[in-house]
């Protein structure tokens, strides 16, 4: 089970409101490379996990990933605070608050809504392990093309926080690939799913 | 938000977030002698300071809620809310 702190895990404080970049941002929230999928994708992946320590770097990165879609939420909502009609109307956020007013809602830059299919959960560690090593590059291109469309300090400081994380994400699920190819039979040579072929691999 | 609480909320972040970043590096370097100290170092820095914080500005976590005649848990501003 999980038990809420009521603090974020790094500190958001917005006091002038975008709601263009708001409209962006939202992407890592519900996006295809967004906070949500990432959690979902290692909190999904773990059951099936055959190795303990993997299956615990699964719980752990995922509950940080949600922490970190609370961190996004906290930025889009405080872009997003006492808007006037008209900030809404010239921000190019009027076809987002038709349909949500100002609540949080999880879709992409693009309006795309928020869908399972933007993450995977295979049943094979190896496949699952590339999956997770693929997706924490993307979310921290995302980032990277956040930060280049931002400069507001009070935004750049904790997205640079969330890109740097995708970075040590990627360098732990790395080094639990290097753990599961150690274990891989020598003849095992295309590292084939060990998962569900238990001869293939030493335990 | 008082510039003590600003402050008691910022040691408690950064000491909760040098745990959060070595609980992934023990998950791949479970023998690592060096990390597994310090994580207990900074362990009891966190009990420590989210003791001082909850005892002063109310509850961190809702396990840890000690109240007499209010519910406090429901009472300051949210975390989403920028107030730190």
């Amino acid at each position: 089970m999980w038990s809420y702190e009521r603090r974020l895990q790094y500190p958001v404080k917005i006091t002038k409101p975008n709601p263009k970049m708001a409209q962006l941002i939202i992407s890592q929230f519900g996006g295809p490379d967004g906070e949500l999928a990432a959690s979902m994708r290692y909190l999904s992946q773990r059951y099936s996990m055959p190795y303990k320590e993997i299956a615990g770097l699964l719980t752990d990165i995922g509950t940080e990933e949600l922490a970190h879609m609370e961190i996004i939420s906290a930025i889009v909502f405080q872009l997003t605070k006492n808007l006037s009609l008209e900030e809404i109307k010239t921000g190019g956020f009027d076809a987002y608050y038709i349909d949500h007013t100002t609540a949080l809602w999880p879709q992409s830059a693009g309006g795309v809504p928020f869908n399972a299919c933007f993450f995977q959960s295979k049943g094979d560690v190896l496949t699952d392990l590339h999956e997770d090593l693929a997706a924490e590059q993307k979310a921290r291109t995302t980032y990277d093309n956040i930060l280049r469309l931002i400069t507001d300090p009070e935004i750049v400081d904790p997205i640079r926080f969330l890109r740097e994380r995708e970075i040590i994400h990627y360098q732990r699920f790395g080094e639990a690939m290097v753990r599961v190819q150690e274990r891989l039979d020598s003849k095992n040579f295309y590292a084939l799913n060990p998962e569900i072929d238990k001869l293939m691999v030493n335990k | 938000m008082s510039d003590n609480k600003c402050d008691a909320m910022k040691n408690l972040l950064e000491v909760s977030f040098a745990l959060d970043d070595l609980r992934l590096f023990l998950d791949t370097h479970p023998y690592e002698k060096e990390a597994i100290s310090c994580y207990q170092l900074y362990k009891d820095q966190r009990n420590k300071v989210l003791e001082e914080y909850e005892q002063t500005f109310g509850p961190i976590l809702s396990y840890n809620v000690n109240d007499e005649n209010q519910w406090t848990w429901v009472e300051s501003p949210w975390p989403w809310e920028g107030e730190v």
